[in-house]
């Protein structure tokens, strides 16, 4: 590392806003100075703080929303530190420039923090052995960091962190620190260390947004629009007001906010509104929606595909042997545990705001825009969250409780319902797609996909793109009022499905075995690629061949039926063969195998979690829950009929390995999503005969 | 507003609710015992999760009215020392991805191995009915065979 800094390295954390990026470093002021000689605390940046009784904190830069970051990205830095992370305090770190980009999206924390954070790790460890040096005058080659002390081999001196922390705090950061040599790690790749909030979460301490407290708080509910395409008219709150405990009632642009002394006060008040709305958009259905795209799919034309290698048309009509299928996805929610809820204190030219998000940056700028109050005066900062998934890369939940703060004049804890939550998401959009395949009786000569979904639509290739002689591609997006975002493994997650179902459906055309057939199409991508290539052959067979392997693929065990599915997010890699039984008639997964090639392991439980935890997922939404709109009111109000997996529908067990790799790290916690619904899917037509290409798979099944 | 004196964690304590408030909301926001938690208001999701009497019941659906006198016990007060054999085995098994659903996922289990000490997978798919989001089944699974081993060594 090339740092630039050269002076003494003490900062207040509260002192950098909008300094350094990257590195976070801050050059001392005067006023810093000055302060050093009454705190003896050593800050060699603004992630690590060890003080003279030898306590040690770090700070975790991105949101905690069930990634596991909290954990893992402290992690990094107290390998380097060389310290064991169940002793040090930490802390999700509020907004602050010096952090650089605290986003939990796009499976991009670790990828994008591994390097610098073994770097500032490595500097605080190299700046303590120093301090052992000058303290002992001895030459710091002589001395070695371990577990939190510094350890002078040949005199068998000894001195623990925080009695360096004030001598360390006086010396010059390091131009190159030098980084452990990965096969020296203690912790990282290991499962040594649990999540950091464990203990506080199986005790129940309040840890989540919807356990915010603070003094001279009330508790609102807001009352949004029944439908999309309807606006506010009229309000009559008379009977609100009357509601016990209810103690203002604050209008805002399309909805009514009830504040009280309690949740259920505030929800009582909320129900008690008389609340007239305005027709202004049209009230769409998902069953019109489906018809549009029936259309719109059937008129595609050859210049709607906007990648091509060859001539599909071409191979198509020279060929008697074709496939013709048409896939669709369903609407989803993000259903996250943890309802919506955001804090917010906004005074005349102040604003606290505390709650769950996934982008506080964004939530800051849009506050400090729609209340004209200065940016560096908004602080915001976010707990752990009851996951994320992807809703809380919107900031409306935020947003609001600070619009409804400043109109109540008074901290307000914003507080959704389920139902709130269903009624007014982001929501996976439903997507329709027609798949073409051009064969020969031995060959796939030709693929062809088309999608057509709400807002952009599904874009992205599969990973025959860039390996068949003739491939095309092509998107249309949907205009709708119904809102659509991101949900974990955008664009992967509904694509997967199709591409790897029809895949199957491909194997079984030419009588190919599934495994043995994607190895050949990587082993072409290999040796002779049609185009340039969006990922990497050599990582796709890692994980095709590591499955099989785990599976004893090509083996079979009676009332068993699997099913195969790969595919590339995220930077990471993902086989899985799932198992299933027909129980009663219905499906059961039993078992699942994973095979993930990630790059580098950081925490290994965390890991395994996130994969785990992502086929579960990838299960769940391919079985059961579905939105529908009708006339612009999602139907499916709460989990009683927006149906979520339980323990009776989960395998028993589900097997994960790791490619091991020095590579760097890559995305982990979407990668395993996208793949699990069309090897559950090729896992049922193996043992029934029955092709579903219509999600939720549980809508071809009696009950 | 009517007065209850309600017995949770072995403590009585009186409190000024609505007689329609659920239990969930009188422990979260009138005893602050926010170990409980909201997930879906109608008994479906199972993150509110207390014992009555030792039965696992979903405290969004009980009004603060029907309680009386019957135990309750949450989260903060299944062991004073946070140290039941499930908390332990949730921690050593590194259970939680955000952590949510647990509380009532332990509270579920607790009251399933004070029936049944030694619960087969069947026993289990059929009591644990609490949605967890995040996907931890495999792991929960695994902790309440755990915590079935330590409450036998014991």
């Amino acid at each position: 590392m090339e740092s630039q800094i050269s002076r003494r390295s003490f900062i207040k954390v509260s002192a950098i806003s909008g300094s350094g990026m990257l590195l976070s470093f801050s050059f001392l002021n005067a006023s810093a100075k000055e302060e050093i000689a009454a705190d003896t605390a050593f800050n060699p940046n603004v992630y690590i703080k060890i003080n003279g009784d030898n306590t040690i904190s770090i700070m975790a830069p991105n949101p905690e929303i069930g990634q596991g970051v909290k954990t893992s990205l402290p992690l990094i830095i107290a390998e380097e530190l060389d310290v064991d992370l169940a002793n040090v305090k930490v802390d999700i770190a509020p907004l602050n420039a010096a952090f650089g980009m605290q986003v939990a999206g796009g499976s991009g924390s670790i990828r994008g923090r591994y390097n610098t954070l073994r770097e500032l790790g490595a500097t605080a460890r190299e700046m303590l052995i120093n301090a052992a040096a000058k303290k002992w005058n001895l030459s710091a080659d002589e001395c070695q960091a371990e577990n939190g002390t510094v350890i002078h081999s040949k005199s068998g001196k000894t001195a623990t962190y925080g009695e360096l922390a004030a001598i360390a705090a006086t010396l010059e950061v390091p131009k190159s620190p030098k980084l452990k040599d990965p096969k020296d790690f203690k912790y990282i790749g290991t499962r040594k260390i649990k999540d950091v909030d464990s203990k506080s979460i199986v005790t129940g301490k309040p840890l989540y947004g919807i356990d915010t407290r603070k003094p001279g708080m009330l508790f609102a509910m807001v009352a949004r629009s029944p439908a999309y395409g309807k606006t506010l008219a009229s309000v009559d709150d008379s009977k609100a007001l009357k509601v016990l405990g209810v103690k203002k009632v604050v209008k805002l642009e399309n909805s009514v906010a009830v504040l009280a002394t309690s949740t259920w006060a505030a929800k009582k008040g909320r129900d008690a509104l008389i609340l007239k709305w305005n027709e202004t958009g049209k009230l769409e259905s998902t069953a019109g929606h489906l018809k549009d795209y029936e259309e719109i799919i059937q008129q595609a034309t050859a210049d709607k595909f906007t990648k091509k290698n060859g001539d599909f048309e071409s191979a198509l009509n020279n060929t008697s042997k074709t496939l013709d299928a048409s896939y669709f996805v369903q609407t989803l929610s993000h259903a996250q545990m943890e309802p919506l809820n955001f804090y917010a204190n906004v005074t005349a030219d102040k604003a606290e705001l505390f709650g769950p998000t996934q982008v506080p940056a964004s939530v800051r700028e849009t506050v400090a825009s729609k209340l004209g109050i200065a940016p560096e005066n908004i602080s915001v900062a976010s707990p752990r969250q009851g996951g994320g998934f992807g809703r809380k890369l919107m900031n409306d939940n935020a947003v609001e409780a600070a619009l409804i703060s400043h109109a109540a004049k008074c901290p307000v804890q914003v507080q959704w319902t389920r139902e709130d939550d269903m009624q007014n998401d982001f929501y996976r959009p439903s997507s329709l797609f027609r798949f073409q395949g051009a064969l020969s009786d031995k060959n796939l000569l030709g693929w062809s996909q088309f999608s057509v979904g709400i807002g952009r639509g599904v874009g992205g290739d599969s990973y025959v793109g860039g390996v068949l002689d003739n491939y095309r591609s092509g998107t249309q997006g949907y205009t709708s009022n119904t809102p659509n975002g991101w949900w974990r493994a955008p664009g992967a997650n509904a694509l997967a499905f199709p591409a790897e179902s029809f895949m199957d459906e491909i194997c079984i055309a030419l009588k190919q075995d599934p495994v043995d057939f994607r190895i050949k199409i990587f082993e072409k991508a290999k040796s002779v690629p049609a185009d340039k290539l969006n990922y990497d052959p050599e990582k796709y067979l890692s994980v095709v061949k590591l499955a099989a392997e785990m599976s004893n693929w090509g083996t079979s065990t009676p009332d068993v039926y699997r099913g195969f599915s790969t595919w590339y997010s995220f930077g990471s890699y993902v086989a899985q063969v799932v198992d299933i039984k027909m129980i009663d008639g219905l499906p059961r997964v039993i078992k699942v195998y994973c095979a993930v090639n990630c790059g580098k392991v950081i925490n290994l439980s965390g890991a395994e979690n996130q994969i785990q935890g992502a086929t579960i997922d990838g299960i769940c939404h391919a079985m059961f829950p579905k939105v529908t709109f009708v006339d612009g009111a999602v139907q499916e109000t709460n989990f009683h009929s927006y149906r979520f997996l339980r323990m009776s529908d989960t395998p028993y067990d589900i097997e994960v390995k790791f490619v091991d790799t020095e590579d760097a790290p890559t995305g982990l916690g979407e990668p395993a999503l996208p793949p699990v619904a069309a090897a559950l899917a090729n896992a049922i037509l193996a043992a029934t005969g029955k092709r579903i290409r219509k999600l939720p798979l549980m809508d071809y099944f009696e009950e | 507003m009517p007065k209850y004196s309600i017995f949770v964690n072995n403590k009585s304590l009186s409190v000024e609710a609505d007689a329609d408030t659920p239990l969930l909301w009188v422990l979260r926001d009138h005893l602050n015992l926010v170990g409980t938690k909201f997930g879906c208001g109608v008994a479906q999701c199972g993150a509110c999760t207390v014992h009555l009497n030792g039965s696992p019941i979903r405290s969004c659906s009980l009004p603060i009215s029907a309680v009386g006198k019957n135990k309750i016990v949450t989260i903060e007060g299944l062991d004073s020392k946070g140290e039941h054999p499930l908390q332990l085995a949730w921690q050593e098994l590194d259970v939680s991805q955000c952590g949510y659903c647990q509380s009532g996922q332990i509270m579920a289990a607790a009251a399933l191995l004070e029936e049944n000490p030694n619960p087969t997978d069947e026993d289990i798919d059929m009591v644990m009915t609490n949605i967890c989001r995040c996907g931890t089944h495999v792991r929960i699974r695994k902790a309440i065979h755990l915590a079935a081993d330590k409450l036998a060594s014991k």
